[in-house]
């Protein structure tokens, strides 16, 4: 891959400085521990020497979240057919109720269950246990909406903690009922942030869930399943055209607008591909492992990205899909140029810096390069290694890394690179907002999307376009 | 070769009655007739595994998670050592008494060590010596599916120590029902009291199960544990060391395994005052003040 061309007054040195700037006003010890986890780019170095995966120095304000999170949110809510039962007090089940946008399809109730589920734990259930009123809890939420597919069982904290063993329920209700039962070990606790959460829900879907099924229609050449894409906004809805009008059958989706028992089918396909690496490579290993599947990493942000992934892609298969490729390639490419000629010449040279969960910001940089954005600083929540040497090579020289960073590193990165705009989450929107700085929320679209495939380019660019040049900026008048 | 089969044991019995005791000894007999062994110390005090370590205190699974922040940053060989007879030796360690939570301290050691491939191939035992009380669910984690299927209950003569294994029993009963738990014996460690033999034999009888051996009382156990050594390292031709190789061998040849059927409280009071450990109660003086 050609590395990409420099940007004006971006040098190592000057990173370096930036940053030992910035740890220079930390206290001794916190300022020690974060100095790994910040870097200037370099794109040809493997493996990056950004230091991540580290539990989260206390007192520095980071914006991770736990494993439940990364269970129920991630991986297990977006799933439509099945019940998710939060279990343990009520609070975790209610704040991540719908707050992710992974849309689905179907009859609240009847074909989807886009409701709150929750054990709502007492102190009579801590110090008794729980385990006969989640029984009850399955029996009743089965009784009352029947046509569940199945059901997962979340563990809040405190389940963890008294011991609770939801594997045992999960396995006599799975025999009662005659549907999937999963549990799922996810207590907040386990793990430096929800990146572990989405481990240890892969670990369930691997010992629950998969082989349990067989997809109804005889298996064909062209069948893949479509791996760590949870219908932020309708991205989904967005990407799966485009796979099918190259020729693929896309018998599964993992999780967004997701069938369990399509997932639970998922071992007879012939390729898996897969959008968000971070949350189920864990997954796509089994499958290679066990059933010989193979799995590709693809892009779906930005007309390049969509290209060279489609490419890649049709390399899988034979003559049959590699014409419908370039055939796709050839009827969008006019459609995708109405958009950059619309929008890149008022974005043209502005640049960006990007902190998201773990893969969207090495994965939306061709986007925003395709606008003419260039992209100056970037870095994850709970990314590992591998993620960020799958960032270096998409980052110009010199740019800044950064991993977990604080919000007083943030603040003091963007006041001194002064990006024409900020992607990153809720808990930075207005802190960025209110000083001038336009910004847009890259965890759920802002209420927006889909941002994925050719569709969700239209709505990217023009969200993009709305939020620099919108001329609410030339009406603030920011005090810093 | 045929694959070995592991087999994996917990030990349980009242506080106090000389489980970390027996289980090393055992387990020392275990290694003696050549076994390969894991011991897993369930109980935050740490003491199940010092006599075949020769240690004060072994670093516990715990303490190194509690210096290193996290469990991810924990690796095997910081917390599995190896011991008298090559028993491979991990404490899961906990809080002191009144803080924290004891029970997770237990399954983050246990997941911890399934997860790192500590039960290796070449094992023949894994055995857990877990607290005296099973006072949250952490402390039945050993005995979850897929852990300890085989329960040996060390208890005395004492009233205290029968009502305790009483208790145990029922708690066997909950997790035998919906998995594959079993009580495979008492162990009688004597504190010499009258009939004891006679006594655990019945109790075992009324349990379903057997007393699989009698330990008998001998201070040569204290001496040998004043050198961090267990009897059987200590003084291998003692008389005392053939009687935990007898339990060890006892614990190969075991075929019993069975739910057990605890007693109510008034049969098992009913046994005691069979055997003179507990007098008739006289329901006329309940209540009624000395000078009355």
């Amino acid at each position: 891959m050609a590395e990409r061309k420099p940007i004006a007054g971006v040098t190592i040195e000057k990173t370096e400085k930036m940053i030992a700037d910035t740890l220079a006003e930390m206290p001794e010890k916190a300022a020690k521990k974060r100095a790994p986890h910040l870097g200037a780019n370099e794109p040809s170095a493997s493996p990056c020497a950004v230091k991540s995966n580290k539990k989260v120095v206390p007192g520095i304000m980071s914006q991770r979240g736990c494993a439940y999170a990364g269970a129920k949110g991630v991986v297990w809510g977006p799933i439509r057919d099945m019940i998710h039962v939060s279990h343990g007090p009520v609070g975790c089940g209610v704040y991540s109720w719908g707050t992710r946008r992974n849309l689905m399809q179907g009859i609240p109730g009847v074909t989807s269950f886009p409701m709150d589920f929750t054990s709502d734990f007492q102190e009579r259930d801590i110090v008794y246990g729980g385990d006969l009123k989640l029984e009850k809890l399955l029996r009743e939420a089965d009784e009352l909406f029947p046509l569940n597919k199945g059901m997962s069982v979340l563990s809040e904290c405190p389940v963890g903690l008294i011991g609770d063993d939801i594997n045992a329920v999960a396995k006599k209700m799975e025999n009662e009922l005659d549907k999937l039962v999963v549990p799922c070990n996810c207590e907040g606790f386990r793990g430096v942030s929800q990146s572990f959460g989405h481990h240890i829900s892969n670990d369930s879907i691997r010992d629950h869930i998969i082989g349990k099924f067989k997809f109804k229609e005889e298996a064909g050449p062209y069948d893949v399943a479509l791996i760590g894409d949870y219908n932020i906004g309708g991205d989904v809805w967005a990407a799966k055209p485009i796979l099918e009008e190259i020729g693929l059958n896309v018998k599964s989706v993992w999780t967004g607008d997701g069938e369990v028992e399509k997932i639970a089918a998922t071992h007879s396909v012939k390729l898996n591909l897969i959008h968000c690496y971070r949350s189920m490579n864990y997954m796509c290993k089994v499958m290679e492992e066990k059933w010989n599947i193979p799995w590709l990493e693809y892009n779906f942000f930005g007309p390049t990205k969509i290209e060279e992934s489609l490419r890649a892609i049709g390399e899988q298969f034979d003559d049959k899909i590699r014409k419908n490729v370039e055939k796709v390639i050839k009827k969008y490419k006019p459609v995708m140029k109405e958009v950059t000629d619309e929008y890149k010449p008022r974005l043209e040279g502005k640049t960006a810096m990007l902190f998201v969960g773990g893969l969207r910001p090495r994965h939306t940089i061709g986007a925003y390069e395709d606008l003419g954005i260039q992209i100056t600083g970037a870095g994850y929540e709970f990314a590992h290694q591998d993620d960020y040497d799958r960032t270096a090579p998409e980052m110009a020289k010199g740019t800044l890394i950064y991993d977990d960073v604080s919000e007083f590193e943030l603040e003091k990165f963007v006041e001194e690179l002064k990006p024409d705009l900020v992607g990153s989450g809720i808990k930075e929107k207005y802190v960025f907002q209110k000083a001038g700085i336009p910004f847009r929320q890259m965890h759920s679209w802002d209420y927006s999307g889909p941002y994925h495939g050719y569709e969700g380019f239209k709505i990217f660019a023009r969200d993009i376009d709305m939020a620099i040049n919108s001329p609410t900026w030339g009406l603030v008048k920011s005090p810093f | 070769m045929a694959e070995k089969k592991l087999r994996q044991i917990a030990i349980y019995g009242k506080g106090g009655i000389g489980k970390s005791t027996t289980t090393q000894n055992t387990v020392a007999g275990l290694a003696s007739l050549g076994k390969r062994i894991l011991i897993i110390g369930c109980d935050p005090k740490a003491d199940s595994t010092r006599l075949i370590l020769h240690a004060k205190a072994q670093d516990t699974v715990m303490d190194k998670v509690r210096e290193l922040g996290t469990v991810e940053d924990l690796e095997l060989e910081d917390v599995c050592k190896r011991g008298y007879g090559d028993v491979m030796c991990v404490e899961s360690g906990g809080p002191e008494p009144g803080v924290g939570c004891a029970g997770r301290g237990v399954i983050t050691a246990i997941n911890f060590l399934e997860e790192e491939g500590a039960y290796t191939p070449d094992l023949d035992y894994v055995f857990y010596d877990v607290l005296g009380d099973v006072v949250c669910g952490g402390f039945a984690m050993p005995i979850r599916e897929n852990k300890a299927q085989e329960i040996y209950i060390v208890v005395s003569g004492e009233m205290m120590a029968m009502y305790a294994a009483n208790n145990i029993c029922k708690g066997i009963c909950k997790y035998a029902a919906s998995g594959s738990v079993r009580l495979a014996g008492l162990i009688c460690n004597s504190r010499e009291t009258d009939r004891e033999a006679d006594l655990i034999e019945a109790l075992a009888a009324r349990l379903g199960t057997q007393m699989i051996h009698f330990v008998p009382r001998d201070n040569q156990v204290q001496r040998a544990e004043l050198r961090r050594m267990t009897v059987i390292e200590y003084s291998p031709e003692h008389k005392q060391a053939a009687e935990y190789r007898a339990l060890a061998q006892k614990i190969v040849d075991n075929k019993k395994f069975v739910v057990p059927t605890p007693l109510e409280m008034e049969d098992l009071e009913d046994l005691l005052m069979e055997f003179g450990i507990m007098e008739a109660e006289d329901e006329s003086i309940v209540g009624v003040a000395e000078n009355a």
